[in-house]
C-alpha cells in the first residue's frame, strides 16, 4: 500500500489551562490521499480545528501534541524542528481561516500581501512576484485583478477577502490545504461561490483539502468522505450519503437529525425517542383560537422606510402584516435591511417614514427613545443574535430575566418576582440553579435560553427573533427552535423570524418575506415560495443552500 | 461572588508577582498615610538648629534639614497630604469624566462633537502650565491644587469613557435593556457605566502616580502647599539648595518616596487590568 499524503496516527493534543490539563483531541487517526477533499465535521469543542492547527503546527502556546504522529508524505512532522517546519508552511501545506478580514493585514495592499507569501518561499524578483500575484488573483476569479492588486482589505467584501486568502494559501502550490470554517459568516450565495472556487482550484491543482466545518450539509456537498468528531474523538467516518442515510454512531444520528434540510419539519430535529415526547407536547396544546371577525391585525406595517445620512436608503416601501400566533420569516443577505426592519418594528430605532400599527393602534408616532414608556413596550420583545453579546456581563441570569419584569410588569423584588423568573427559566429549559450565574459561566445554549426567557418574561404578543440561532451549534439550535415553536403554539405568540438560514425559516415560518438591498423581492407562503421561487434572486438563494448532490430523502426515513 | 473574586485575584497575583509587590507597596503607603503622624518619631515642623543638616544616623534615620527637622518624620507625615491630593483629584476627574464621557459616547452626534472638540482644545495646552496658571489664579491652597489636577486629568477620562461606551452602545444587551423598558439615561447610568468602570479603574491607578507627581511638581515650583507643611515636592525643592554641598539625603529620600509611590501605582494599574477583566475569569 502506498503511503497517503497525510496520515494522522492516534493524535492527542493537550492544552494547559488554569483548571489543569484539558485534552482537546483524544486519539484521532485519519488519512488523506493526494487531491482528496475530506470533511471534518463537529460542533464547537469537538477538537476539529485543533486537529487542523496541530497538523500545521499553529497551536497556541498552551497546546501541545502529547501523543501520536502526523505523517506528511511518510515523514513524521511532529518531530521535526520549527526551522524545518517553516519550509513546509505554504509550500507543502497551508491554511485558510474563518474570518478572512482578520487574517489579512489591514494596512497592506492585497497584491503585496500575496507577493509577500510568494517571496517567503521562492527566490524571485519583486516584479516577478507581483506578476505571480496577479495570476493568482485571476485564478481566484477576482474581477479587475489589475485594479484590485492595490486595494486594501477593508475595500473588499468578506467573500472577496476570502478569495484573497485562498490566493495566498495556494501561492506556493501546497499539496495540502486546511480550510477552517472558510465560509462561516459569509452569505449563502457567497458561500456557494467561494466553495465552488475552492473545490475547482483543488481539483485543478490536485491539492488535497481538509474542510473543517460545523455544517454537515456543506461537508456533504463538497466532500466524498466525511469524518465526524465529538469531544476530541473521531466517532464516525463515511461517505456523506451513507452518513446521512444510515448514521451509525449515536452522536452522528443526533447531528444528522438536528441539521435542517429542505424537507425537515420542526419535530424531526431530534432523535426518535425525543420526537414522540415533543409530539406529545404539541398535542397537548390548545388549538389556536380563531379571532372574532373585526379583530384588528396584530401587526400592520405600511410603507416603512429608513434612510441614513449617507449611502442608499437601508429600507424602502416595506409593508407586512401579522396575526396573533403567526410566524413570519424575514430572509435576505447581509445589507438587505432585515436587521434595520426588525429594530424598527421593535421600536428601538425610528423609521424615516411609514406607519406601524399594533393591534390597530399606531405605535410609530412615539419616538424610539420614548417608547420605553409605551404600554406596548412589553407586547413587543426581541431575542438577539449573539447570545454572548446579548447579556449584560455584570448581571446574573436571574437579573437579566428579572429586569423587564421590574421595569415593565412593575413587579417588586420579592417572592412574586422570583417565582415568575423561575417559571420563565423552567419554560425555556434552563435549570433554576443556573440563575445565580453570570453570563461568562454559562454555555452558548444556556445564554440563548436566558435571552429567550428574558424576552418572554413579560408575556409579549409579538416576539422578534434576530438570527436567534446563528451563533449556536446545530444540536443546540434544534432544541432552541423547538422551544420557540412550542412557545408560539402554547402562548399564541407571533414570531417574526429574521434569518439567513433558509432551511430554518422554511421549517419555522408560515410565511416568508425575501429582502434585497432594502426592498421586498418576494413574499408568500414559505413552502410554496421556496419550492417554486418566482424571482431569480430567490431561486439563487435557494440553490445556494448546501445539500447533498444526490436526490434527497426525507430525514424521517432515518432510523 | 466574593470568594470567587478573591480566588481569581489570588490566581492573577500568583502569575504576576510584581502586581502583588505593587499592591503591598500601595497598602503600605495607605497605612503610612493613616498612621504616619502618630508613628513619626519627631514633630515634623519642630526645628532644632543645633542638629541642623545632619547626615542619616541612628537618631535621625534620614538625616535632618537646615532647620534641624527630622527628614524621616517629615516624609511619613507628608504621605497623607500627597495621597489625599492625588486621590481626591483623580476621584473628581474620574467621576465627572466617566459621566460626561459616557453620555457623549452613547448620544453621539452634536453633543459628542462639541465635547470632543472642547477636550481637544484642553489637551492642546501644556497641561502642567495650565495647572500652574489655575493655581496661581485661584490662590495658593491645597483645594486649588486638587481642582487644578482634576481639571487637567479630566480630558483623559472623558475620552476614555467615551470610547468604551461608544463601542458598546449598540451591543445586544444595551438594546435588550431598552426593549426591557429602560430609558436612555438609565441605560447609561445603570448598564453602560458599571461595565466601563473596571477599565477606568485601571486608568485611575495609572493616573494616581501621575497626580502625585503633579502635586509635588506644583509645590516644587512654589505653588500650592506652602512650607513649613511637610510635602514631598517641597522637601525636594528645599533640599535642592543644599545638594551642591553634598547634603544628598535632603533630596534623595523624598525623591525616592515619590518614585516608589508612582511606581507602585503604575504597576498596580497593569495588574488590575487582568484582575478586573471579567472575561479572564472562569
Amino acid at each position: 500500500m502506498t503511503e497517503p499524503l497525510l496520515r494522522i496516527e492516534d493524535l492527542y493534543v493537550t492544552f494547559s489551562t488554569r483548571r489543569g490539563l484539558v485534552e482537546a483531541v483524544r486519539g484521532v487517526s485519519l488519512a488523506l490521499e493526494a487531491g482528496e477533499m475530506l470533511g471534518l465535521v463537529g460542533e464547537s469543542g469537538s477538537g476539529k480545528s485543533v486537529t487542523g492547527f496541530a497538523t500545521t503546527r499553529l497551536l497556541d502556546a498552551a497546546g501541545r501534541v502529547t501523543k501520536g504522529q502526523i505523517f506528511y508524505r511518510g515523514q513524521d512532522i511532529t518531530k521535526i524542528p520549527d526551522s524545518d517546519f517553516r519550509a513546509l508552511h505554504g509550500a507543502a501545506m497551508s491554511m485558510i481561516f474563518q474570518n478572512p478580514r482578520a487574517a489579512l493585514n489591514p494596512i497592506r495592499a492585497i497584491g503585496l500581501q500575496i507577493a509577500d507569501a510568494i517571496l517567503s518561499h521562492k527566490r524571485m524578483s519583486k516584479e516577478a512576484a507581483a506578476e505571480e500575484a496577479l495570476k493568482l488573483l485571476r485564478a481566484v476569479q477576482i474581477r479587475d485583478p489589475e485594479k484590485r492588486m492595490s486595494a486594501y482589505p477593508h475595500e473588499l467584501s468578506g467573500g472577496m477577502c476570502q478569495r484573497v486568502m485562498i490566493a495566498i494559501a495556494i501561492s506556493c502550490d501546497p499539496m495540502l490545504l486546511i480550510a477552517d470554517e472558510p465560509t462561516t459568516g459569509l452569505d449563502v450565495t457567497t458561500q456557494k461561490v467561494v466553495m465552488d472556487l475552492l473545490a475547482n482550484i483543488a481539483a485543478e491543482r490536485g491539492m488535497a483539502t481538509i474542510l473543517i466545518t460545523h455544517d454537515l450539509g456543506l461537508a456533504a456537498q463538497y466532500c466524498r468522505r466525511v469524518v465526524v468528531m465529538e469531544k476530541g474523538r473521531l466517532v464516525e467516518e463515511a461517505p456523506p450519503e451513507a452518513l446521512f442515510r444510515h448514521p451509525q454512531h449515536a452522536y452522528t444520528k443526533r447531528l444528522v437529525a438536528a441539521s435542517p434540510t429542505v424537507s425537515s419539519r420542526i419535530e424531526d430535529l431530534v432523535t426518535d425517542e425525543e420526537r414522540s415526547e415533543y409530539l406529545a407536547v404539541l398535542a397537548a396544546c390548545k388549538p389556536p383560537v380563531v379571532p372574532p371577525p373585526g379583530t384588528p391585525l396584530l401587526l400592520d406595517v405600511k410603507n416603512l422606510a429608513k434612510r441614513y445620512d449617507q449611502g442608499p436608503p437601508a429600507l424602502t416601501g416595506f409593508s407586512m402584516t401579522m396575526r396573533a400566533g403567526e410566524s413570519v420569516g424575514l430572509v435576505g443577505e447581509s445589507g438587505s435591511g432585515k436587521t434595520t426592519t426588525s429594530r424598527m418594528i421593535c421600536r428601538l430605532i425610528d423609521a424615516s417614514e411609514g406607519e406601524i400599527l399594533f393591534d390597530g393602534e399606531s405605535i410609530g408616532h412615539l419616538p424610539a427613545r420614548e417608547f420605553h414608556r409605551s404600554p406596548h413596550r412589553k407586547d413587543i420583545q426581541i431575542v438577539f443574535q449573539d447570545p454572548n453579546e446579548s447579556l449584560n456581563p455584570r448581571f446574573t441570569a436571574f437579573d437579566c430575566i428579572a429586569h423587564p419584569l421590574l421595569r415593565l410588569s412593575r413587579l417588586r423584588p420579592g417572592d412574586a418576582l422570583r417565582q415568575r423568573v423561575e417559571e420563565c427559566a423552567v419554560r425555556v429549559g434552563l435549570p433554576v440553579e443556573l440563575l445565580s450565574r453570570f453570563p461568562h459561566q454559562l454555555s452558548g445554549g444556556q445564554k440563548a435560553r436566558v435571552g429567550i426567557a428574558r424576552a418572554i418574561a413579560c408575556r409579549p404578543r409579538l416576539l422578534v427573533l434576530d438570527e436567534p440561532t446563528a451563533a449556536l451549534d446545530v444540536s443546540v439550535q434544534a432544541v432552541v427552535l423547538q422551544l420557540l415553536d412550542r412557545l408560539r403554539r402554547e402562548d399564541h405568540l407571533a414570531l417574526l423570524f429574521v434569518s439567513h438560514d433558509l432551511n430554518v425559516v422554511r421549517m419555522m415560518c408560515d410565511r416568508t418575506i425575501v429582502l434585497r438591498n432594502g426592498s421586498i423581492v418576494e413574499t408568500g407562503e414559505s413552502r410554496a415560495l421556496f419550492d417554486n421561487p418566482k424571482t431569480e434572486y430567490t431561486r439563487e438563494l435557494v440553490e445556494a443552500v448546501p445539500h447533498i448532490r444526490r436526490a434527497q430523502e426525507p430525514m424521517t426515513s432515518v432510523t | 461572588m466574593p470568594s470567587a473574586t478573591l480566588r481569581h485575584t489570588a490566581w492573577i497575583l500568583r502569575g504576576n508577582p510584581l502586581t502583588a509587590v505593587a499592591a503591598s507597596g500601595v497598602l503600605i503607603l495607605i497605612l503610612i498615610g493613616i498612621f504616619g503622624p502618630s508613628i513619626a518619631p519627631y514633630d515634623p515642623i519642630a526645628s532644632n538648629v543645633s542638629e541642623a543638616l545632619m547626615p542619616p544616623n541612628r537618631a535621625h534615620l534620614a538625616g535632618t534639614d537646615q532647620l534641624g527637622r527630622d527628614t524621616f518624620s517629615r516624609l511619613l507625615v507628608a504621605t497623607r497630604l500627597d495621597l489625599v491630593i492625588a486621590v481626591s483629584a483623580v476621584g473628581i476627574s474620574f467621576v465627572l469624566g466617566a459621566v460626561i464621557g459616557a453620555f457623549c459616547g452613547y448620544a453621539g452626534g452634536r453633543l459628542d462633537r462639541a465635547v470632543g472638540r472642547f477636550v481637544d482644545v484642553m489637551m492642546a495646552f501644556p497641561l502642567f502650565v495650565l495647572a500652574m496658571a489655575m493655581v496661581a489664579a485661584l490662590g495658593n491652597r491645597v483645594e486649588n491644587i486638587v481642582i487644578a489636577t482634576a481639571v487637567i486629568n479630566l480630558p483623559f477620562y472623558i475620552r476614555f469613557a467615551r470610547a468604551e461606551v461608544n463601542v458598546r452602545r449598540n451591543v445586544g444587551w444595551v438594546e435588550a435593556a431598552r426593549a426591557g423598558g429602560e430609558g436612555n439615561v438609565s441605560v447609561v447610568l445603570r448598564f453602560l457605566l458599571p461595565n466601563v468602570l473596571p477599565a477606568m479603574a485601571v486608568q485611575m491607578s495609572l493616573n494616581l502616580g501621575w497626580a502625585i507627581l503633579n502635586a509635588a511638581g506644583l509645590s516644587f515650583i512654589g505653588l500650592g502647599v506652602r512650607p513649613p507643611t511637610p510635602e514631598w515636592g517641597i522637601m525636594v525643592a528645599e533640599g535642592a539648595r543644599f545638594i551642591s554641598t553634598g547634603k544628598w539625603w535632603l533630596v534623595a529620600f523624598p525623591g525616592f518616596a515619590l518614585m516608589m509611590a508612582v511606581l507602585c501605582f503604575n504597576l498596580l494599574g497593569d495588574g488590575m487590568r487582568d484582575i478586573l477583566d471579567p472575561r479572564m475569569r472562569t
